[in-house]
């Protein structure tokens, strides 16, 4: 992993509405490979910052560099195309295809096929898109449509839909919300493991701590718009402002999975 | 300086009578998004029945006591309608409620002919308004002053009794957020019935109170229901202000208008509607759109293209359809090429509205532009028809192009208004320019030649072309861009985030419909022989519209039988009785209450029964929790 | 049960329109369109005139002893509507001549339908000029009084007037700017010296009349065009009443002394307008006494224009038939050019060079009485004296 080019570099970043910031000044990178959460308490700005990476905001200053290429300003579907995969924090799927269709959909945009009349979409590389519901476990569930599944497989869905235009990064906004504990474990594992496999950067954000803690390679803690710590999960953890912030929350104790756990 | 004073207050008056109206219909959209089609028809029995109430009773308390217990009467017609009709209705998908609503008012237009006879009637006088007010030597009548009173008073008490009264604040919190009143356990079947109960209230009293003004007439609904949707839509829906000042904005402008250019009323609130709606996507006073709810309802069965078996079947209908000149006459045949290039015209309508999830209230414009196309080929530069056929449908194409590249940046109710104005422009257009398109007048003898002159073989043709056209776009809904298309309609956000440019490929679907509707209108043109106005109105948009949603706005065939069905129906209706606006009408009715999901949606749900009911139920999975946070 | 009926009958709606009414063979069918759902305040009258028609026809024998039967469709008020009703007529029902229509645009329709048909068709309410002149055909006649016609009648009352200023209302349609450029062009030959101060052009059926007529009287004007009618007429009346319109300046109106437009006026008729129309109260001809006794007897109503206008319909087509002695399109033609034939106004006839029927109107001045309106001083024109010379006729129409 070179130190060179980072995949992600964000410097400066600063938003305010009606004279509240709601982001100052922040900046950090991120490289290949690397699992990064960015956590803080509501109204922290995590959504604002995350919004303005994916290109759904416009930051008043400061620089967003994917791969070294200027991305500030740009459409969510420019950034998109410079091999960004995204998942939302309330699903957002295309609820009246089949499962995979939904894939396929993102193939095609991936192919440059959006405006191919006459082709057939639900034949569309086909094979690819099996292959990305494999990896997510929702193979099973290809046929069936999208609007009848259960909210963990639409994020696992949103997950494969958000793999299929090869991603370099991942940016997902509070991926487990609205699922079982159970199956929080599972998706950040799994999407650990791929981003592992492919080398990819995964920037979340999250509530749950237990996700944060067990899958972040390193954490960076946002605190009323500004950055207030960076570090590994140990560093950040045991950070007395963090501790601060958190304190009487409960959220920062080691340990299993508490059971019945809310985000 | 007197004139100009008396005119302002003269345009006053006029935007009093359209605030009235378009305040009901206002709070109406607001509270139950329901595009109530049936506003203009509930104005016109306010006037009828205070017409009856007032020429029985005279003297002052008469005339007044009339007005009020007319718009009461007719408010209870509306919560009759409300609970017996619509109440059915709420969960068909979006639009559908206009399908019904039109039939209601199809049906009243005939009904009071029926009950108050065929001439116009001319009502009372208000007692005590009767003259007028002398102002530096300019008239004014007393009764216009009255109105510049009411209009205020009536935008006032609407205010205190949205900002005063829990019921007002519900209304407030509906039109904002719908699911939400819903979620907080207020009764929101008996808050929708008092909401159209006094919207229809605010619709016949401004129709009651015409009556010193105006004849009571069975035209009277679709003088206003276009005006006053306008009016709304400027104004920003559910926006009473917004209604407000639009009113006095469209009233103003037409008084003073026409000083300079005195042809200018038939166009003017179409052309302020398409300069605001650029300017400002959501009206003067609206507010953007809450984006989560889906245009078309969701329907959760995702669509296939047809099974061999069903290939055979759809061959087989178009073989029995190309035999009909075997068995049928010359006017069967006729009226066969008709219905076919009404399928045409609906086919591309569908395309847009089912897959694109983008509902034209202007697709008329295109079909036009496709048969004036023709006809500017054919009568002006002598073209071939075969050459016209094939070019005709570009002036289609290119009207789409343009007006499709403002419209899409617009959605929901705000894009198919701004498609109306567009359509009601070039309308105009072809109803001023009577030195090029002949004015209403038309261009006649644009007749086919000779090898497609015979009925059997214009049927051959337009059935050919029909069939055609039909499969083109089945194979676009299921091609990439189709799905590209469904994707945005189904979710902007995550279409946008696959890199799905969703304006462009919006724009595109436009000018691929509006294209289509264009080849449609240039074989009308030669069936009919003749090009008119009407060909580009909105009652033929209106039609296709409703061809549409008759066959099922969520199914991929639904334009097909919907145009059939319709056109079919409506042809032999008209043969048959001049009652035929009651008897169609009533039909509407009657599908929108028994199939809420159109014709072709309740056969689909009828074979997957009986296709579910052999594997036993696999429909246990979760419900999707939507509104996790 | 009736719509399910109907829901039945829509599956079999090709079927049916395939298949003919029950007349009989040997009747003589006459086809007839109008539009009676758009416009049931004048085509009611008018359907009750043809009605008379036809069954004084038949109690007289019928058409040279064979019984006419009338087929009648309603068009909607749309020409595409009544191309199809023409064409069910003529290739289904096997009628031997249309007849009908009300609307200039939709009477261009069928005309040019029965042109490239090659069928007869006798208009009969339609007003555009263009029907007998610049669109006209061999198998077009038309029998009400053209646009350029009644224009002329009343120019003929107005240039006597002194007024030099005059502005024009009319529908924003080619109805109206037709008949205001007719009016004009003849005035104007009559009298150089008028000015034209002002037009206003409200949308037809939607005037919004307050603005209209304040900026009328803005242009302080001595006399007044006015072709609006129906519920236009109406709003415009009553609003140039209250303002004060209409005091001490003239206006020249067309149609407003048809029953169908002046009778709904009542007591706010103003008084004094120089009108084309149909005074039945005060016509005291034998022809129309006999027309109106049998009118009043049948309906216990008082007669329309509309319903003169059917009746006469009906009459000339079958003395057309009569006088051809076939349904052969081609000897109808020969037989109604120039055919002579009595009316309710006296006799009439159809003119070879242009196929207009020299059926006449009257021109007189409103007035009230009794809380109603009515013509006073009517004077009938007959239609032959306000016709161009056949030299400009001839230039007018593109040869057959």
């Amino acid at each position: 992993m070179s130190v060179a080019s980072p995949l992600l570099e964000v410097e400066g970043l600063t938003k305010s509405y009606g004279g509240i910031h709601a982001v100052r000044g922040v900046s950090f990178s991120l490289r290949s490979g690397e699992i990064l959460a960015l956590i803080g308490p509501n109204g922290a700005g995590k959504s604002t910052c995350f919004d303005m990476l994916n290109g759904q905001n416009r930051p008043d200053a400061g620089h967003v560099r994917l791969l070294g290429e200027e991305t500030t300003g740009k459409k969510p579907r420019e950034i998109w195309r410079l091999g960004v995969g995204r998942t939302f924090q309330i699903t957002a799927t295309f609820a009246t295809m089949t499962v995979r269709e939904n894939v396929q959909v993102a193939l095609i945009s991936h192919g440059k096929q959006l405006f191919n009349l006459w082709g057939s979409a639900p034949r569309f590389d086909r094979g690819e898109a099996v292959r990305l519901l494999e990896l997510v476990g929702m193979a099973g569930y290809a046929d069936r449509p999208c609007g009848e599944l259960a909210y963990g497989d639409l994020k696992r869905l949103e997950l494969a839909v958000a793999l299929a235009n090869e991603p370099k990064l991942l940016l997902m906004d509070e991926p487990t919300a609205g699922m079982a504990p159970r199956e929080r474990v599972e998706l950040m594992r799994l999407t650990a493991q791929i981003a592992k496999e492919k080398s990819i950067g995964v920037l979340f954000t999250e509530h749950d701590m237990d996700v944060v803690f067990e899958h972040a390679d390193r954490i960076i803690v946002l605190n009323r718009g500004t950055l207030i710590a960076e570090g590994s999960p140990a560093e950040v953890r045991g950070n007395p402002q963090v501790q601060a912030i958190y304190l009487g929350e409960g959220l920062l104790y080691e340990g299993g999975h508490r059971e019945g756990a809310s985000a | 300086m007197a004139f100009y004073v008396v005119q302002f207050l003269t345009g006053l008056a006029s935007a009093a009578s359209l605030f009235l109206v378009a305040s009901g219909l206002s709070i109406i959209f607001g509270v139950t998004r329901i595009v109530n089609f049936a506003h203009g028809a509930f104005y016109m029995i306010g006037a009828y029945i205070a017409f009856t109430l007032t020429e029985r009773f005279s003297g002052a308390f008469g005339f007044w006591g009339g007005v009020v217990l007319a718009a009461l009467a007719v408010a209870l017609i509306g919560v009759l309608v409300e609970m017996v009709l619509l109440r059915r209705i709420y969960h068909a998908p979006e639009l559908f409620q206009l399908l019904g609503t039109f039939g209601l008012t199809l049906m009243v237009e005939d009904l009071v002919v029926l009950i108050w006879g065929p001439d116009d009637l001319v009502g009372r006088r208000a007692p005590g308004f009767k003259g007028a007010v002398d102002f530096f030597g300019q008239n004014i009548p007393s009764y216009d002053l009255f109105l510049i009173v009411l209009g205020p008073v009536v935008l006032g008490i609407l205010w205190l009794l949205f900002q005063r009264t829990r019921w007002g604040v519900l209304v407030r919190a509906a039109t904002q957020d719908r699911d939400m009143v819903a979620a907080l356990g207020v009764n929101q079947k008996w808050l929708f019935t008092s909401v159209f109960a006094v919207g229809v209230f605010l619709a016949a009293l401004g129709g009651a109170l015409q009556i010193p003004r105006d004849a009571v007439h069975h035209a009277m609904d679709l003088r206003i229901i276009v005006e006053v949707f306008v009016v709304v839509v400027i104004g920003g829906l559910g926006s009473i202000v917004g209604a407000f000042v639009a009113a006095v904005l469209v009233s103003e402008l037409n008084a003073f208008g026409i000083l300079i250019f005195p042809k200018i009323s038939i166009i003017l609130v179409f052309l302020v509607m398409a300069v605001v709606l650029i300017v400002r996507p959501w009206g003067l006073f609206g507010k953007p759109e809450a984006a989560a709810r889906k245009t078309p309802g969701l329907s959760v069965n995702p669509w296939r293209p047809l099974t061999s078996n069903e290939r055979l079947a759809a061959l087989a209908a178009l073989v029995v359809a190309a035999m009909l000149p075997l068995v049928a006459g010359n006017y069967a045949l006729t009226v066969g090429s008709e219905i076919a290039i009404f399928v045409i015209f609906a086919v591309s309508l569908h395309f847009l509205m089912s897959v694109g999830g983008l509902a034209s209230f202007g697709h008329a414009a295109y079909f036009g532009l496709g048969a004036y196309g023709v006809a500017f080929l054919a009568k002006m530069a002598g073209l071939p028809m075969i050459v016209c056929l094939l070019l005709g449908p570009l002036l289609g194409c290119m009207g789409a192009a343009v007006f499709g590249f403002f419209a899409v940046q617009l959605s929901g109710v705000y894009f198919a208004m701004l498609t109306l104005a567009f359509a009601q422009i070039v309308w105009s257009i072809a109803f001023q320019w009577v030195s090029v398109t002949g004015g209403d007048n038309g261009i006649l003898g644009v007749w086919p030649e000779k090898w497609a002159a015979s009925p059997s073989h214009f049927y051959w043709l337009a059935l050919g072309v029909a069939a055609l056209v039909t499969i083109a776009l089945r194979v676009m809904v299921f091609s990439p861009f189709g799905y590209a298309l469904r994707a945005t309609r189904d979710s902007v956000l995550r279409s946008e985030a696959v890199g799905i440019d969703a304006k462009r490929i919006q724009w595109t679907a436009f000018v691929i419909a509006g294209t289509t509707a264009g080849i449609g209108g240039a074989l009308f043109a030669y069936l009919k022989g003749s090009v008119f106005p009407d060909n580009l109105g909105i009652s033929l948009s209106v039609d296709a519209l409703v061809m549409v949603l008759l066959g099922g706005v969520e199914t991929v065939s639904g334009g097909v039988i919907g145009a059939i069905v319709y056109k079919a129906l409506n042809i032999w209706l008209v043969s048959q009785t001049d009652l035929s606006k009651l008897v169609l009408g009533g039909f509407i009715v009657l599908i929108v209450v028994v199939f809420p999901k159109g014709i072709v949606g309740m056969l689909e749900i009828l074979a997957q029964r009986r296709r579910k009911s052999s594997p036993p139920g696999s429909s246990l999975l979760a419900k999707p929790i939507e509104s996790a946070e | 049960m009736r719509a399910r009926n109907y829901v039945v009958g829509a599956a079999f709606a090709l079927l049916a329109a395939g298949m003919g009414h029950s007349a009989l063979a040997e009747d003589i069918k006459i086809g007839e369109i109008n539009s009676y759902s758009l416009l049931p305040s004048f085509t009611e009258p008018y359907r009750k005139g043809w009605q008379l028609a036809v069954e004084e026809i038949n109690a007289a024998g019928g058409i040279n002893g064979k019984k006419l039967v009338v087929i009648s469709k309603d068009d909607g008020g749309k020409p595409a509507d009544a191309q199809t009703a023409a064409n069910e007529l003529v290739s289904s029902e096997g009628v031997a001549m249309l007849t009908g229509t009300f609307l200039s645009n939709i009477g261009l329709a069928v005309s040019d339908f029965a042109n490239q048909k090659k069928v007869f068709f006798l208009a009969a309410e339609p007003l555009t000029d263009a029907v007998t002149w610049a669109k006209g055909n061999k198998y077009t006649f038309r029998l009400r009084p053209s646009n350029y016609m009644q224009a002329a009648m009343l120019v003929e009352a107005a240039s006597k007037l002194p007024a030099k200023r005059w502005a024009t209302i009319a529908p924003n349609y080619e109805y109206g700017q037709s008949a205001v450029a007719v009016f004009k062009k003849l005035m104007s030959e009559k009298r150089p010296d008028i000015q034209w101060v002002d037009e206003q052009w409200p949308p037809q059926g939607k005037i919004d009349a307050g603005p209209v007529v304040q900026a009328v009287a803005q242009a302080n004007p001595e006399a007044i065009l006015n072709v609006t009618f129906g519920p236009d007429l109406v709003k415009l009346v009553r609003e140039g009443n209250t303002r004060g319109l209409f005091k001490g300046r003239e206006v020249v109106s067309f149609l407003t002394g048809e029953p169908e437009y002046l009778d709904p006026l009542k007591d706010e008729t103003p008084e004094g307008w120089i009108v084309t129309g149909y005074p039945w109260y005060s016509i005291k001809t034998p022809e129309h006494e006999a027309f109106l006794k049998a009118y009043q007897a049948k309906y216990n109503d008082y007669p329309r224009l509309g319903s003169i206008v059917g009746y006469q319909t009906i009459k000339a087509a079958a003395a057309i038939i009569a006088k051809a002695g076939s349904t052969d399109t081609d000897k109808m033609i020969a037989a109604a050019e120039g055919i002579s034939m009595p009316s309710p106004f006296g006799e009439i006839t159809f003119r070879k060079i242009d196929h207009q029927s020299t059926l006449g109107a009257f021109v007189g001045k409103t007035a009230q009485k009794d809380g109603k309106g009515v013509m006073v001083d009517a004077t009938y024109k007959k239609g032959s004296d306000y016709l161009p010379s056949d030299a400009e006729v001839a230039k007018l129409r593109p040869k057959d």
